[in-house]
């Protein structure tokens, strides 16, 4: 960490060999670069910048106390291997070059003007903190959820922890055909004997183990040759073990002449469906089942006479070309209904602006930008400002994908930093002299404990069991 | 044993090398000695080259994809079995000769074989 003040370079001025390792760590002039978020976007764009540039030294800047964005808080507990991401992240977050400045929400503690005041450059990698929604009546009904606070109730993200998730229905209805509705549909299918060796919440395995869903039902409003989910996931779900996946034969029956004229990122998951449409099944098994559904369109959330859901009404749609990917789905005036205690839209994250000074596209959502350089809505770039990930390109893409568009923003501050056009600076400081006295931020020490606390808690079959109160978060940093 | 590998192709502890070169994001070029039995992730690990690797190797992210000449791609004893290639299509900058090199041993055959860290942003599945 630079924690050493700066004045010891002119004090060990004796020593030769000393003179040049302070001199690389606290070279005269030197660039600081804040990032804004500590998910995948946040630490790929660091990790990159300390590649390209020695002169460059990275505070990542976090709204909660724990890093790793959605790694901690997305990815499902029962994909364990994409979480060892957080052995690199963790990598770096020990480097000298780099600090990790945690319970620090940026626009709300601290603002854009106070942080240029003391960084080169700063990247907003701050990911999609919501979600899209249907815009259709009752989507306020209870028992009706976001598929990413959902995600987020499992995952134990604070503000998720206390939603109201009833399971005590049959029927559970996920709006959306991505990679989270499988998640979901996933988690709630999942034998619970198989999620308790998983880092999922307490709380959430309490209630799937009490829970009565017996079968869920994924509804796209186009058809299946425009899913959004991948090969991966779909192949996992079907080898999920007691549960039956019910595909009907004739929405698949033309795919068969068209699967090889594909190109190859859909050939083989669309091959897997319509295989998999062509099995017979098991109904007399007491199975649990996944169903999936096409052309659908919800229009309104039904409920009860207590506002809880209790069926959802579907416009049936065709497709302007049926055999395109590309392709709209156009209303019919046909409807039905389906029955459920619960339902899920998972339609997509989306992300808010969160400093008024920083242009924000409202139509797509994103930050505008230029290869990762914000630019102003008429186009000129803005100076010192980059963004990264999520908040960049909008909420699509695996870690793997943000991973290559940080990369590309890293490379937009070093050919600026390497144009000299960027403030640098010769003296050391902390992010917490611009932060109001009493604010509780957190460094990397302090997630340590909190992380080896965790660990701990997770005792023997579990890899950690997560603290879900910030509060908690912070009484254990403290104690330690 | 290939019997034209010399000596040279023993590293220090006498386990046997090939020689396989890396050419990173940034066009730079690196040649390395590459011991057999090894995965090549490994290999590029070993050699600080930037090859995320994110989840250890366990096929679960696909940041270890790089590209294969044509004659070095047809040279890999094993083809990428159906986890591979589910994984390999969610890969940036897909090729007809990509692979996933957490999945690959280095073999005998591999002498002078050439590895290309892809560049490219298209995302493969907005096709
Ligand atoms: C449910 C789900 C499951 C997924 N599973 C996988 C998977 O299995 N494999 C895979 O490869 N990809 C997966 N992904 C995709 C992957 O998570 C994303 O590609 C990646 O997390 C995007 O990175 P990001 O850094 O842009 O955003 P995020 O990961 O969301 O990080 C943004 C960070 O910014 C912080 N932040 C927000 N506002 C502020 C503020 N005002 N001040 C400071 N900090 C702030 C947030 O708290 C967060 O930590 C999944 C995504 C979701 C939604
Ligand atoms: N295991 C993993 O690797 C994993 C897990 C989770 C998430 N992720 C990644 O995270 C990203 C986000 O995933 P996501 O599932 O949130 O988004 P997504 O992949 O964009 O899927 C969104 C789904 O919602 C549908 N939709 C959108 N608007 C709708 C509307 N108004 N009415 C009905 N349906 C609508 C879309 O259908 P249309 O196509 O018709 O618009 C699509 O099926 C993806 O890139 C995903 O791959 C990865
Ligand atoms: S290292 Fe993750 S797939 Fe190879």
């Amino acid at each position: 960490m630079f924690s050493i003040p700066i004045f010891q370079n002119v004090y060990i001025t004796s020593s030769r060999f000393l003179v040049r390792y302070t001199r690389s760590l606290f070279s005269d002039n030197h660039y600081r670069v804040g990032i804004v978020g500590s998910g995948p976007a946040g630490f790929y764009t660091a990790q990159r910048l300390l590649k390209l540039n020695s002169n460059v030294r990275v505070d990542i800047i976090e709204r909660l106390p724990t890093p790793f964005g959605l790694v901690r808080y997305g990815v499902a507990p029962d994909h364990p291997e994409v979480k060892n991401v957080i052995t690199n992240f963790t990598n770096l977050l020990k480097d000298t070059r780099c600090r990790f400045y945690g319970n620090i929400s940026v626009g709300t503690d601290i603002s854009l003007s106070q942080l240029f005041t003391y960084y080169s450059a700063i990247v907003l990698a701050y990911g999609a903190d919501s979600d899209r929604k249907l815009e259709i009546p009752g989507e306020n009904a209870k028992g009706f959820l976001s598929a990413r606070r959902f995600v987020g109730w499992y995952n134990g993200l604070p503000e998720d922890v206390s939603l109201d998730v009833d399971l005590s229905s049959q029927t559970a209805v996920i709006i959306g055909q991505g990679n989270v509705a499988i998640d979901v549909a996933r988690i709630l299918l999942t034998p619970t004997e198989q999620l308790e060796k998983t880092d999922i919440c307490n709380h959430a395995l309490l209630a799937l183990r009490e829970s009565k869903i017996q079968r869920v039902v994924l509804v796209g409003r186009r058809g299946p040759l425009q899913v959004a989910f991948t090969i991966k996931e779909l192949r996992e779900l079907l080898k999920l073990k007691q549960i039956t996946t019910l595909l009907t034969k004739e929405d698949h029956d033309f795919l068969e002449p068209i699967i090889s004229t594909l190109p190859r990122g859909r050939k083989r998951l669309i091959e897997l469906l319509y295989k998999t449409s062509r099995q017979s099944l098991h109904t007399e098994t007491s199975n649990k089942c996944l169903e999936i559904s096409y052309l659908r369109s919800p229009t309104i959330i039904n409920t009860n006479t207590e506002g809880k859901i209790n069926s959802i009404t579907f416009e049936v749609n065709k497709l302007q070309d049926h055999n395109s990917i590309n392709t709209k789905a156009i209303g019919t005036g046909v409807y039905e209904t389906i029955e459920c205690g619960i339902a899920f839209r998972s339609i997509g994250y989306k992300s808010i602006p969160i400093l008024e000074s920083v242009p924000f596209d409202n139509i797509k959502h994103v930050i505008p930008n230029e290869r990762g350089k914000v630019t102003h809505l008429d186009g000129t770039l803005y100076k010192g400002l980059y963004c990264s990930g999520w908040i960049k390109r909008g909420p699509v893409g695996v870690i793997a994908s943000t991973m290559n568009d940080a990369y590309e923003t890293a490379e937009r501050v070093h050919e600026d930093l390497t144009a000299d056009t960027l403030q640098s600076f010769n003296t050391d400081f902390k992010l917490s002299d611009l932060i109001p006295e009493g604010h509780r931020m957190v460094n990397y020490t302090d997630w340590s404990s909190l992380d080896t606390e965790e660990v701990s808690r997770g005792g023997e079959s579990k890899p950690r069991e997560k603290i879900t109160s910030i509060q908690e978060m912070i009484r254990i940093m403290n104690n330690k | 044993m290939n019997p034209e590998l010399g000596l040279d192709n023993y590293s220090q502890k006498g386990a046997k090398t090939v020689n396989i070169t890396f050419i990173d994001r940034d066009g730079d070029t690196f040649k390395v000695a590459a011991k057999v039995g090894d995965t090549l992730l490994d290999v590029a690990k070993e050699n600080d080259i930037d090859v995320e690797g994110a989840c250890g190797g366990t096929l679960a992210c696909s940041t270890c994809h790089l590209i294969f000449e044509k004659v070095d791609f047809d040279k890999i004893p094993e083809t990428a079995t159906d986890e591979e290639l589910d994984l390999l299509e969610m890969a940036y900058g897909l090729t007809d000769t990509s692979r996933l090199v957490c999945q690959i041993d280095v073999t005998d055959e591999m002498e002078g074989i050439v590895l290309k860290i892809p560049t490219e942003t298209r995302d493969a599945r907005n096709l």
